[in-house]
């Protein structure tokens, strides 16, 4: 195997091993917007779309980077506001201390 | 600047925003620091972005700006969209996240050809297939949330038999192309019937299973870009797609759980198809029904109220509705709160959202087991467009299709109100016999005009 391979491997394991420690700890009343916040968060994979994007080596791999960052880029617009409307909505009725 | 500094600079920026991912879930944990978690994803975000554009590989930004405006262009409609559409929305944003992910696989795969290694293909074959699966399968979830496809299964003879067929083709034709990484001619194929692969998938799924559904497409979507972090070798990939898939995985999960059904039983199972026969039976059984006047007079009187809202609420848009009856019993005096069951409506929280938008503070927002161990204390339990998250047969018919899942012990307080609008079965077509207990009163009728007929009469009530 790659030692690539190996590297990244250890970094996925870690990195599940920490999203699930805090998920778990999401209150199930933020649910809809954790989902819409990780899927922001995953819509990252546009810093890959650039690069083949704007390499330029194929007017293919252009083409489907062109998509790869129009999909992705909409992703991380719309899960950022919409995260943000829906949390901007959760409010308390009477403020005390708990 | 030199090419060298500038990777390193690149690579630093990566780093700080894997940091600040990692935060922002922290902080979304509660709602108090949730909106300080979306401020930090979002500064993590524009350094990426802002770092990536910077990389000298880049020797054409023309496609990347005319990409990036489209994709604003469809993001900020899709970030505004009614809260009612937010399931619709979320399944959507699975498919461009699994879309953008297949297709920088495919890119790799063409650019990278005649080199690519039997390794490096397994990576791309087995990232391209779960993205193309992701990326139709999630397109028919957001259709059938829509209401454009029905939401009913869709079921024929032998139909997990041809499902998995074809998947176990996509598999084949990807092992074919590890053993042959330059045979170019099956790659489109493998892509195609991945794509054919993920509308098979989901189309016989009924819309009750929406929230597992929704939950593992997330996950998915998540596991396609790790997987995509591999294939190119970047750690903030593999860091985002983890963290987004460990969050769809444990989603799917507790949704399972709450329907008490495996993943198996939800894919493959075609809930709501078979349960026909076990409600012959009660056809002889009567219900009470009530008037507005009545319910009112009852609701007025009690001291503490349960409301247990469920998916006809969201469809009725009857949320701002209960936020006014609430207000109304609030304010005479009446302790009022809402059980929210984990799988009610059609994604995760989604019952948590809409009350939300309809200013309900969060704090009356009552988890399953918290609201269980009030409702033998509770005078009424009022029942607003939900039926099996409340079905009693969960607990005690052996031979229900939902035994063993857990439910809102709305048969455990003094007196149970449904708003319904007639006595046909919900959903997954089971029989409650919640419906047919004396102290069950029927409200019949839309749940929006009929939550603000109990608010007038309420009004009425005050006035002496």
């Amino acid at each position: 195997m790659p030692a690539d391979f190996i590297s990244n491997l250890y970094v996925f394991i870690l990195a599940g091993f920490v999203g699930f420690e805090l998920i778990k700890r999401v209150s199930p009343l933020l649910h809809t917007p954790l989902m819409s916040l990780t899927n922001a968060l995953d819509a990252i994979v546009v810093v890959a779309a650039i690069i083949i994007a704007g390499r330029h080596e194929t007017p293919l791999s252009t083409a489907l980077g062109a998509i790869a960052v129009a999909a992705s880029f909409s992703n991380m617009v719309g899960g950022f506001l919409i995260t943000d409307r829906m949390l901007r909505m959760f409010k308390t009725g009477k403020p005390r201390k708990s | 600047m030199n090419a060298l500094v500038t990777q390193q600079l690149i690579d630093s920026a990566y780093i700080v925003a894997v940091v600040l991912f990692i935060l922002a879930i922290k902080w979304l944990s509660s709602p108090v620091s949730a909106r300080r978690g979306v401020l930090v994803g979002e500064i993590a975000a524009a350094l990426a972005v802002g770092a990536t554009l910077c990389d000298p590989e880049l020797v054409q930004y023309k496609w990347i700006i005319i990409a990036l405006i489209i994709g604003a262009g469809i993001g900020v409609p899709l970030g505004l969209v009614h809260m009612t559409a937010v399931p619709q929305r979320t399944a959507l944003s699975h498919a461009f996240g699994a879309l953008s992910a297949a297709m920088i696989g495919i890119a790799e795969y063409y650019v990278g050809i005649p080199h690519v290694t039997k390794f490096e293909m397994g990576e791309i074959g087995l990232e391209v297939i779960i993205g193309s699966l992701t990326f139709t399968g999630s397109l028919i979830a957001a259709g059938k949330l829509q209401e454009i496809l029905p939401q009913r299964p869709i079921v024929y003879k032998g139909q997990n038999f041809v499902s998995l067929s074809v998947l176990a083709a996509a598999l084949l034709i990807a092992i074919a192309l590890v053993v042959n990484p330059n045979n170019t001619v099956l790659f489109p194929i493998m892509v195609i019937v991945a794509l054919f692969f993920g509308i098979l998938l989901v189309t016989p799924i009924g819309g009750a299973d929406m929230p597992t559904v929704i939950s593992l497409l997330n996950s998915y979507a998540g596991f396609s870009a790790a997987l995509l972090g591999f294939v190119l070798n970047s750690k903030v990939l593999v860091v985002a797609g983890a963290l987004d898939g460990s969050s769809g995985f444990i989603l799917s999960v507790i949704m399972c759980k709450a329907m008490n059904r495996s993943f198996a039983n939800v894919m493959f199972g075609a809930f709501g198809q078979v349960q026909a026969s076990t409600a012959a039976a009660t056809e002889t059984r009567t219900v009470r029904g009530a008037s507005a006047e009545e319910a009112a007079g009852i609701l007025a009187a009690a001291n503490r109220v349960a409301i247990v809202p469920g998916y006809g609420m969201a469809v009725a848009q009857a949320q701002h509705k209960v936020r006014e009856l609430y207000d109304a019993l609030t304010r005479k005096g009446v302790d009022v709160r809402f059980g929210i069951h984990p799988v009610a409506g059609r994604m995760p929280g989604h019952m948590n959202v809409l009350l939300a938008e309809a200013d309900i503070p969060y704090d009356r927002l009552i988890e399953m087991d918290d609201m269980n161990s009030d409702l033998p204390q509770t005078d009424v339990a009022l029942i607003i467009g939900a039926n099996d998250v409340t079905n009693p047969a969960a607990r005690t018919d052996v031979g229900s299709p939902i035994y063993g899942m857990p439910i809102l012990d709305v048969d455990k307080a003094r007196t149970v109100m449904v708003i319904k609008r007639s006595m046909s079965p919900g959903f997954a077509g089971i029989d409650n016999p919640l419906y047919y207990m004396d102290k069950t009163l029927m409200l019949f009728g839309d749940a929006k005009s009929f939550v603000g007929d109990i608010i007038r009469e309420l009004g009425g009530g005050s006035g002496h």
